[in-house]
């Protein structure tokens, strides 16, 4: 097909620079760790009250500096609805839905999931700084999804307290 | 010569413009009342609407589900008569098309306004809305396949009577068009007419969450290029000659929309990015194929941009970007078609954000979103069909456009409102806010939203302004407007032939299909029978607004 040449180069570069994108992501997700929620099994949403982990919301320690959240969303409540972990954590949300689709995000972090009835999400995130965050429902859920919301406290450790504390 | 056969069709092609424009006329007005949210002003409540999330619904499913498919029909039928030179070939699809989209608009309507079905333009289940309103979605539906048959039997019979000759281009993209379009709402369909209407009249107790918001994303993405590739046509094959130019190549525009046929259906996955019902690798490849479906945009750009060019030199344009000032800017259809294309650059970059596989977590379902489709779809394709509007509504009524200078001004000020409001919307993204939430009711606003919020307000009442101009002009032209014209459909000359390219490229639609069937059973076939092995059916149906 007889193209002008111009279009010709113009064409070539758009394709390097899609090339360029795609694969400067990849390797973010599969070599730098930034990677996407994969599956994380089946639930009845109904039987939630009988089907560990879910039976037990909360956080649970299962390392050093790493911890597990289990946690349910209903409408219009994450359940536990506050959390604690001290600072550099690497936190696993194990999260799922009682009844309609929610979302699951927190600000500035890559904590980022939907929440579908039937189906476990999981995402793992690191925090870092001290300090207040939030858990918001990005998903319309009903009538009061506006005030769905958790926080999570990132507590300072107890040597950063004293550090903290001697400069004051 | 043909305008007598034409007629009966024009009609109904009139009156399902009609039906679009009163549709986005009401989601405008529920868009300026959200953008008023934001500065804590509830005209929901003056107005006696249930909910923001009522409005919500309606704003969505008027102008995304409703506007766009009944103009795309009416645009579309019109284009191909005139484009083979003959009427459609059958006057009773013309007349059906219109009946189905005017039940389904009346059906979905009514649900919505009773609040019976506020569940989104999404209608992701176990919301369950009133079964009424997914009939009247698959009326709608419908309606957009009577018009693909009738458009398919068209150009079959110019076939019979041209044997050899290569379909004429806009005939052939209008074609192109609906049949990604039909292949791409298999998945919506399915959706609605297996899970969703048995489920809603309680002959099945559960459904699977999951699974439907799969079957809707198989369409949920193409149903974007249903509404960009009718404006391309525009962009190609008429804003040229509107400017005083040619269309570069015959060939490479046919082929740009078969890419789009080929690669608008396979990328669903990548609006499910953080699903977690789906595997990372099945992510990743329609990622790959995101990328695929931006390229022949990238070439779009150059084609268009090449031909205004032209025009502009043509017209005594001089230096690097001189020639963009001596474009016709005071034709209101040609401003609302350029200016729809300088807000769709922004919204492809903005899309080509959201589309990158793991940049999606910054952004997925945050106000970024909203910031980014109202450049695509709310700017690039909605100021493009009313610049087509600008022409074809005095095409078909004969009458003069009415203050053609305000005409020029709607689309100004819709550009403006939009660069405005999706800035704040993109920045409020970033920093997570959540998208489709009564933020006036919010018990959790950060800072840093308080002025995203504020931009979403002001530049949202411009957008509203500006549309309010178009209907304005619009009202005067059928109203006040005494002075009868002749108007044609602009057909833009060709400088590369379709006789310059090999067939495969100008002809053969039915191995473009065949490869398209393959790829879907590609990127969707094993992970659908995996899926099946498992299903999730556990959700029962509840009304929660």
């Amino acid at each position: 097909m007889p193209i002008e040449r111009f279009e010709k180069v113009f064409i070539w570069i758009s394709l390097l620079l899609l090339e360029v994108f795609f694969v400067a992501v990849l390797v973010a997700a599969f070599f730098g760790g930034i990677q996407l929620p994969a599956p994380g099994g089946l639930v009845d949403p109904e039987q939630l009250a009988n089907t560990p982990p879910f039976d037990q919301p909360g956080v649970r320690q299962v390392g050093d500096g790493q911890y597990e959240v289990v946690m349910i969303a209903q409408t219009w409540q994450f359940i536990p609805g506050e959390i604690r972990v001290p600072v550099g954590s690497t936190v696993t949300f194990r999260i799922t839905s009682r009844d309609v689709l929610h979302g699951f995000l927190i600000p500035n972090t890559n904590a980022n999931v939907m929440l579908v009835p039937g189906q476990v999400s999981e995402v793992t995130t690191r925090f870092d700084k001290p300090g207040e965050y939030r858990i918001i429902c990005h998903e319309y859920c009903g009538i009061g999804h506006q005030t769905m919301f958790a926080r999570i406290f990132v507590e300072p450790t107890a040597s950063e307290t004293q550090a903290r504390a001697q400069e004051e | 010569m043909h305008a007598q056969q034409f007629r009966p069709h024009d009609r109904f092609v009139l009156w399902q413009l009609y039906i679009a424009l009163a549709a986005v006329f009401l989601g405008v007005i529920m868009g300026f009342f959200q953008a008023l949210e934001r500065m804590n002003i509830d005209l929901f409540k003056v107005f006696g609407f249930a909910s923001y999330y009522q409005g919500l619904t309606l704003h969505g499913v008027l102008n995304v589900l409703v506007f766009t498919t009944a103009f795309i029909g009416a645009f579309l039928t019109y284009v191909t008569m005139r484009s083979l030179g003959r009427p459609m070939a059958s006057y009773r699809l013309t007349a059906l098309q219109f009946v189905l989209m005017m039940l389904g608009v009346v059906l979905a309507g009514w649900k919505m306004l009773d609040n019976s079905s506020t569940v989104l333009f999404t209608f992701y289940p176990p919301l369950q809305a009133h079964p009424l309103f997914y009939v009247g979605l698959v009326f709608v539906v419908l309606s957009s396949w009577v018009t693909f048959l009738n458009i398919a039997l068209t150009v079959r019979a110019w076939q019979r009577d041209h044997p050899g000759e290569t379909v004429p281009l806009q005939a052939f993209l209008s074609l192109v068009v609906y049949l990604m379009w039909f292949i791409a709402s298999l998945g919506v369909a399915s959706e609605v007419l297996v899970l969703l209407i048995p489920w809603s009249l309680g002959w099945v107790e559960r459904t699977d969450p999951q699974l439907a918001r799969t079957l809707f994303w198989f369409t949920g993405h193409a149903i974007v290029y249903f509404w960009l590739l009718p404006a391309y046509i525009s962009w190609y094959t008429m804003l040229p000659k509107q400017v005083g130019s040619k269309l570069l190549s015959d060939p490479l525009t046919r082929l740009v929309f078969l890419m789009f046929l080929l690669f608008s259906v396979p990328v669903g996955f990548h609006h499910q990015f953080v699903d977690p019902g789906v595997p990372v690798m099945w992510k990743t490849i329609h990622a790959a194929l995101t990328y695929a479906v931006f390229f022949p945009s990238m070439i779009t750009f150059f084609s268009v941009i090449a031909s205004l060019e032209m025009a502009g030199r043509a017209r005594g344009g001089q230096g690097l970007f001189g020639w963009i000032l001596k474009l016709p800017w005071n034709d209101p259809s040609v401003t609302a078609q350029l200016l729809a294309g300088i807000g769709f650059m922004f919204g492809g970059i903005s899309g080509l954000i959201n589309a990158s596989y793991n940049l999606n977590q910054v952004v997925h379902n945050t106000s970024f979103v909203p910031g980014h489709f109202h450049l695509t779809v709310g700017t690039g394709v909605f100021l493009s069909y009313l610049g087509i509007s600008y022409w074809l509504i005095p095409a078909l009524t004969g009458r003069k456009l009415w203050q053609p200078r305000l005409g020029v001004v709607s689309s100004w000020l819709w550009l403006i409102g939009v660069s405005i409001f999706s800035r704040g919307q993109i920045a409020g993204g970033l920093e997570g806010m959540p998208r489709r939430t009564w933020m006036a009711a919010a018990t959790y606003v950060l800072d840093a939203w308080r002025i995203p919020n504020m931009m979403t307000a002001v530049g949202g009442t411009l957008m509203f302004l500006g549309a309010m101009s178009f209907f304005t002009v619009l009202l005067g032209t059928l109203f006040l407007s005494r002075e009868r014209v002749t108007v044609t459909m602009p057909v833009a000359d060709i400088i590369t032939p379709p006789e310059a390219a090999s067939p495969i490229f100008t002809r053969q639609l039915g191995l473009w299909v065949a490869v398209l069937v393959v790829l879907i059973m590609i990127t969707y076939g094993p992970y659908m029978i995996s899926y099946f092995s498992n299903p999730a059916f556990v959700a029962r149906g509840l009304r929660v607004w």
